[in-house]
Order: C-alpha cells, then structure tokens, then sequence
C-alpha cells in the first residue's frame, strides 16, 4: 500500500506536534520547495491551486471529497516559505461581491502559535467585482522550460477550460489563455471512506474522533457502504465486539479491524462523488492551447482502486504545429493540476510506453513513448489520487489505475488511427494520380521512339484515359484493396498486444 | 509469332501499345512468367521448358507501372544500340536509364538488378537474347587449353596467354575455333581452383580445356561450353562445392535456368556430368574434418532442389541430397589442399577421370 499516504498522514499529525518552521526547514524537500527554482513553481501553483479552487486551507482528512489540495499545507508553506526567505508578509486583497467592500491584509505565519497572524486589514479601493489577489515575495530563480511557471499556467489552462488565465512574465512578456468554455465543472459531491480505501494511521485518527459510541456504529456512520449487517461481519471477521467503545481502541485493535475489513466482501463505493472534466471539455482545453490539426478525447467510467473511486480521462491533440521528429509530449494532470516533475516515474507515462500506438499511426519502438507530432492528456479525478510522493509529482503504479489509463489511452489511440488511416488514404490517391501523370511523358517518349509515332499524339491519348471513370475506379480499387488489408492487419496484430 | 529481327521486334512492341493506347484501353504488354510454377522439365530433349503462363503488365496499375516503365525504357535503349550498331553493357544500360523524372522524386531505376531484369523480360517479349538486343552481360571467367579461335580477325592460342587466360565475352557466337587438340572440358566454379591448376600446367599435362567463372555460370561461358560440346564433341565435366548451390550450378549447365528457361533451347547442354566434389568423394578422400555445418537457409535450398522434376527420379542424385542431409554439412573444393596443395591437380582430378567417377 502506498507508503505516501502514510507519510502524508505522519506529516500531518507532526504538523500538530512540532513547530511549523522546524517542520517546514526539515521538509522542504517534500513540499516542492528544494531549490530556488522549484520554490517559484510551487509557490505559483499552490496560489493558482487553491486560489481557483476558493480554498484557502485542505480540510481533507475527515471529507472525501475531489479537491485540488491534498494536505492542506500547500499555500501556507508557500506563505512561510516567503517569510523565510525574505521576512515580507503576503499580501491578500479579497472581494466576495460587488456590493461588498474590498478588504486589504497583510500576515505573517505565527511559527510558534502555528497560525496566520494578521498585521495588517483595511478596506481597500479594488475595481474588481470579486475574487482574491495574492502577493508574496520570494527568493527563487525564474526559468523558462518543461519545468515552468510558463508550462504549468499553459497546462493548466488546457485542463480548466472554464478558466481565463492572464499571466505576465518577468519579462513582461504576457501570455493570455481565455476561457473557452463557460460551463463550470461540475461541484464534486462528499463523500464518507469506503473501508477498503482506509490505512491504519486514519482509522486510528477515525477511532480517536469519532462520536459514535461503539465499533458497529462507528463503522456504519463514518464509513461509505457499510450497514449493519456488514459492520457486524467486520466485527466477526475482526474478532473485535461490536459494542466496543471506539476511543478504547488501541493499535492492536485497529489492526485486527484492518484485517476484518479485509476479510469482509463491502459494496464498491459510489462513484458519483467524482467529477471528470468530460470529453469535450478536454478537447475545447487542447484546442484553446495547442495548435493541431485533429483533436480527440475519452472519459473512462468510474473505477476503483483500492476502495478509492477515480476517473480516467485522456486526449490526444495530434499533427499541425507539433513536432513530427521526436517523441510525443505527455501532459499529466491529478484532479485538474498538472504533473511537471517526475515523468519517468508516472505511471501515466509507463500506461502510455506499454500501450501499443503503431496500430493508430504513430511510430514507437519496444515499451517506450510513441513517436509523432502528437500531445497525449492523461488526466486521473479522485477523491484520493495516490502519488508516489508528498510532493505529488507522479502517480503511484496500481494496477487497476493504469489498467484504466491504457483503455482510455486506447480508445483515443482508436479515434486518432481512423483519423490519420483517412489521411493517408487522402494523400496516397493524390499521389497515385499523381504518380501516372508523371510517367505520362516518359512512356510517350518511348514508345514514340520505339513506334515511329508522334509523341504529342501519344501524351493527349494517355492523358484522356487517364482521366476515364473506370480507369479512375480501377486504381481506387486497387490500393484501397491492398490499403485496407494492411490495416486491418496491423489492428488485429495491436489488439492481440493489447491483451 | 517470333519476328524477323530484333529491330522488328522492337518496333512490333511500340506499335501494338499504341494500338492500346488508341483504342482508350490501358496499356498492357504481355510477359511469361519465369518461375518455377511455369517451368517443366522436357523428357524428351532433357532440357526445361517454359510453360505457357503469361502475366499482364499494365500502365495504369500502381503495382505495374514502374516495370512497365523500365522494360519500354530498355526496349528503346536497345532500338537506339542496334540502329547505331553499337553494344552495351548491362552496367552501361543502367546508368542510360537511371535518371529522376523532372519536378518529382520519382527515379526511373534504382538498382542494376531493375534494368537486368528488364532486360531479360525483353527476351522473352522480343524472342531474342540480350546480345542479339545488342547489350551484353561483363566478361567474367578465364580460359586456358589446346586451343586456337579466331575473334574479330585476331587467332588467340589459349595454350599462350600467360597467367590470366582468355578472358571470355559475353557473346561468343562471333568466334570460330581453328583448331581444337583437347580431349575434354573441365568447367569449375571456382576462380581460385582454376588458378591452381593453370599455375599447375593441369591442362597441359592432361590435354584439356579448363574453365571457370564466379558463381553463377555466365551466358557467355554456357554459349562457350555448349558450342565446345556440339562443335567438336568434347566431353563437359562440372567441377564445384559440395553443397547445393554447387549442384545447382551443375543442374543450370545442363538443364536451363528457371528463370531463363526461355533460354534453355540454346544453351542447355544435357550430356554434361559432375565430376565433384561428391559425397564420396568427402569419404573416400578422407574429407569429413573440413565440413561446414549446413544453415537452415542451405537445408530448405537442398530441399527445392531435390524436389526439382528433374532430380526428383534420379537415384544417384537422391542418393547424394541424402548424404548430405544426413552429413548435415557441406564442403569446398579447397578443402583438397588440406592433403597438399598440388593434390587436386596431381591426384584427385587425373584419379577422379581415369575412373570416370561421374554423376550424370
């Protein structure tokens, strides 16, 4: 099981235990604020992250719920992290509507009460209608590449096609990504754990929590899916009492609870708590953002991991002003944010390299990524997206997870070869026209030659049949016979690859 | 209907694509096909025989224009050489046709072997062979024996040439012997084995005719050998490999080529025998340590040819494929030098003769 949710949950209660700077100076690492060029990214995209998402704190150990944030430590650390570095305040100027005033504060993280501190608040003259402006100063190195402030606002921009994004560069350089879309994501709804999904730090936390007063009712009410009848079952399977009381609980009966729920078969989870972006979505966010000449796009059924229910969707944006001579660029986003670091380490990227893309018409050699002026989009919603790190930089390699990626991947790849099998087929009659009135002079030249015949006569009469409907109807026959065998075969031999 | 020249041939060709191409038909030119399917074996004059199979090139077919094409394309190469009374090589015929089509990427031939075989398509278009087109395959092979011909005027004495030998033409229906004192033809496919026994005086001391080539046997050598035969009823031994491209070579000198089957009238020549090396000679010479362990490639080789009407109901040769499949091996010819370098000419071949130890 994934050794980061128990970091994750570790983190948090150290976060009660210790001083906050202490916890910040010795994790900076895990928080994405390793060096001063990270430092910029994460501090960019914690604002973005929980700005646009209207959270300004994670609430997610008790509610399951599909939200941006995981630990709720993302812009706080990034406050802090300016604070550290350059001892100024962050700045925040809100407005929640147009009948309502402005309001200006500065604040500090009080390390040793571990809470924000304002030092300063005051109405202020702002001319917008609503929303919240944030302003910290860091110490961080500004840097353009795959691993930018740039990449990620442009990635971001494609997942959130509800969103406008203006964004000015250091450089004063100003790039804007206008919505395309104003259809608003749908709300996710909350949900309770489902038994399965639970590690044993969080039914510890749950047991000590709870207001039930015994085993059964603390599992019927805390849990998803769990009735009486089941939460009996548990106890049996658990060898625990049903009308145990919760907070006397120790590790050892968690454990043993762990191991009832294990034994005990639970209905899946509800699936409906999870909101995808949608198909068409995705596809209006590729074409906003990347300049292609064909764009397609699948949202997989729910499915779930682990007690956890996720949704896989993919894009692919392909040919046009992307680069036809290397491999394809993945995008990869967990619930609406994009992934920059740790590609290699995603199993997106491995679901990408072991499906098989030469049947769609892209190149790829052995298990790697396809070649081809294509952008492939995964995107994983969940109400616990599990990473392989606290950093959240990629996505722990589940089985069902990645079974998931590779059948939206391959529904996508399926559109992509009809696609680009309609192409070619387009551009090889071209060519074959084009190819017999090209040898339309040499074979005059010859056969004048040969027959004592005059050339012009001979290219004229060439020429006419050329152009005859069943000469015409011949060749189509011809090569889309041989065509259409070609790819048939190469389906067939890819779908046998494809388990 | 075979016409009266090849220049006639030629221009019959021309014409009847026009008539297509006035008619508002697709133009097409109808070829045999040269492979095995349309090949058999005559009993009776024990040479191949190609079938009556056609195929249809068409202009207007993707699949066919390229060698629609080239063959047109040769086949006014040729017109132009027999007008000018001129002779190319293969080699020239090549570089005559490779050229891009003006405005496209589109050569017109992209290795020799597509002009070779258009070449040889033309044969069996026109009924007449490349040299009568006037092109003419690269001197390959080397001559050496009691022999005096006359060429182009020049006697030659292939008893006084040195270390090289004559060098044989492409085509050499133009000589004449004057006069002929060997007694037999050893034609080996080996140019290193040829040397030995050149170098050895072999067919001083033995009073014959040696020959050789580089692999495949060249028209020009069979023409050679097959004339040698008819003209002055000189005995043909073929010495090669012990492996099946060896018999193969054997069975293209005295049978016909599949794929010049059209050619094998003129030039089979079905009393030649093999002379080795054989699978007992690997016994009797004492041999088995130099075997070259045969490839799948070989094996399935060896099976074509044992199927082959020709050898299919001959007992000795089967009784040879099945030596050495059961050896699993094949052998060269230099592998006599392990018993001394002069053994082959000292030993082996005046042994092999005086006992006429000869498959047929």
């Amino acid at each position: 099981m994934a050794e980061a949710e128990i970091k994750a949950y570790e983190l948090a209660r150290k976060q009660r235990e210790i001083s906050i700077a202490e916890f910040f100076e010795k994790n900076r690492h895990l928080l994405g604020f390793d060096n001063k060029r990270k430092a910029l990214l994460t501090a960019v995209k914690e604002a973005v992250d929980k700005v646009f998402a209207k959270l300004l704190y994670g609430s997610k150990f008790h509610h399951l719920q599909q939200k941006r944030g995981q630990q709720g430590i993302g812009i706080s650390a990034a406050v802090l992290y300016a604070q550290l570095t350059t001892g100024k305040p962050a700045k925040i100027t809100s407005r929640i509507g147009q009948k309502e005033p402005a309001y200006y504060q500065e604040l500090n993280i009080d390390i040793q009460g571990n809470k924000p501190e304002i030092i300063k608040q005051e109405q202020a003259n702002w001319n917008k209608e609503h929303g919240t402006k944030i302003e910290m100063e860091l110490e961080a190195s500004y840097q353009k590449g795959l691993q930018s402030v740039d990449e990620y606002l442009k990635q971001t921009a494609i997942i959130n096609p509800h969103v406008t994004i203006i964004y000015t560069s250091p450089k004063a350089e100003q790039e804007i990504y206008s919505r395309s879309t104003e259809q608003l994501p749908a709300e996710p709804k909350e949900i309770k754990p489902h038994p399965y999904g639970v590690e044993i730090g969080l039914l510890m936390r749950m047991l000590d929590n709870t207001t039930a007063r015994s085993l059964q009712s603390f599992l019927t009410t805390e849990f998803s899916r769990v009735g009486d009848g089941t939460a009996k079952e548990i106890c049996q399977n658990a060898g625990l009492l049903p009308g145990m009381k919760p907070a006397e609980a120790t590790r050892i009966h968690a454990e043993k609870l762990m191991q009832g729920i294990e034994k005990t078969r639970i209905i899946a989870p509800p699936t409906d708590c999870i909101s995808p972006i949608t198909e068409a979505l995705i596809e209006k966010g590729l074409r906003s953002v990347i300049n292609a000449e064909f764009y397609c796009s699948t949202t997989r059924p729910p499915a779930v991991y682990r007690g956890n229910p996720f949704v896989i969707e993919a894009g692919i944006a392909y040919g046009g002003e992307i680069p036809a001579d290397s491999s394809a660029t993945i995008l990869r986003f967990a619930n609406r944010v994009p992934l920059l670091y740790q590609q290699g380490a995603c199993s997106m990227t491995e679901s990408i390299a072991k499906t098989s893309w030469k049947p769609y018409g892209l190149g790829q050699s052995q298990n790697s990524i396809p070649t081809g002026p294509a952008v492939i989009l995964v995107h994983i919603a969940s109400v616990w997206v599990p990473f392989t790190s606290e950093a959240k930089e990629a996505l722990a390699h589940y089985p069902e997870i990645i079974k998931e990626i590779k059948l939206a991947l391959q529904e996508c790849g399926r559109k992509l070869g009809l696609y680009i099998s309609r192409k070619t087929r387009t551009t090889r009659q071209l060519e074959r026209a084009s190819l017999f009135e090209n040898y339309i002079p040499e074979i005059a030249e010859s056969l004048s030659h040969l027959s004592g015949e005059q050339k012009e006569k001979i290219l004229e009469q060439l020429k006419k049949i050329l152009n005859k409907p069943e000469i015409r109807a011949q060749m189509e026959k011809d090569q889309n016979q041989d065509y259409d065998e070609k790819m048939k075969l190469s389906l067939e031999k890819g779908n046998q690859n494809e388990e | 209907m075979k016409s009266e020249s090849p220049k006639k041939a030629l221009i019959g060709l021309g014409k009847g694509i026009v008539q297509d191409i006035e008619k508002g038909q697709n133009p097409s030119i109808e070829i045999s096909i040269r492979a095995l399917s349309n090949v058999s074996f005559d009993k009776k004059t024990k040479k191949l025989l190609l079938g009556e199979k056609t195929s249809k090139r068409e202009f207007f077919n993707a699949g066919h224009i390229k060698k629609f094409v080239q063959t047109l394309e040769v086949a006014k190469i040729s017109k132009d050489l027999i007008d000018s009374s001129k002779h190319a090589s293969l080699r020239d015929v090549f570089y005559m046709t490779k050229r891009t089509i003006q405005g496209t990427k589109i050569n017109i031939v992209d290795e020799q072997a597509e002009t070779d075989n258009a070449i040889e398509d033309l044969e069996l278009i026109t009924d007449f062979s490349r040299e009568q087109l006037n092109m003419n395959a690269n001197k390959m092979g080397s001559v050496a024996g009691r022999v005096i011909i006359e060429d182009k005027g020049d006697a030659i004495d292939w008893s006084k040439l040195g270390s090289g030998g004559w060098s044989i033409p492409s085509n050499v229906e133009e000589i004449e012997f004057k006069k002929v004192s060997a007694k037999y033809v050893i034609y080996m496919e080996k140019a290193a084995v040829w040397e030995r026994l050149h170098e050895d005086k072999f067919w001083d001391k033995q009073n014959c005719i040696i020959i050789s080539s580089q692999g495949q046997t060249t028209r020009g050598i069979r023409r050679l050998l097959q004339r040698l035969h008819s003209e002055h009823s000189l005995p043909i031994y073929i010495l090669t490999d012990f492996d099946p491209y060896g018999i193969y070579i054997y069975s293209v000198i005295k049978f016909g080529s599949i794929s010049l089957a059209h050619m094998a009238e003129s030039m089979a020549i079905p009393d030649v025998k093999f002379l080795g090396i054989s699978a007992d000679d690997v016994i009797n010479y004492d041999l088995k340590k130099h075997f070259i362990t045969l490839k799948p490639v070989d094996v399935s080789r060896l099976k074509q040819i044992s199927d082959y009407d020709w050898f299919k109901n001959s007992k000795p040769w089967q009784r040879q494929f099945k030596m050495m499949r059961d050896f699993n091996a094949k052998l060269e010819i230099q592998a006599l030098s392990s018993r001394g370098i002069s053994f082959i000419t000292d030993k082996y071949l005046p042994e092999k003769i005086r006992k006429e130890e000869l498959i047929d």
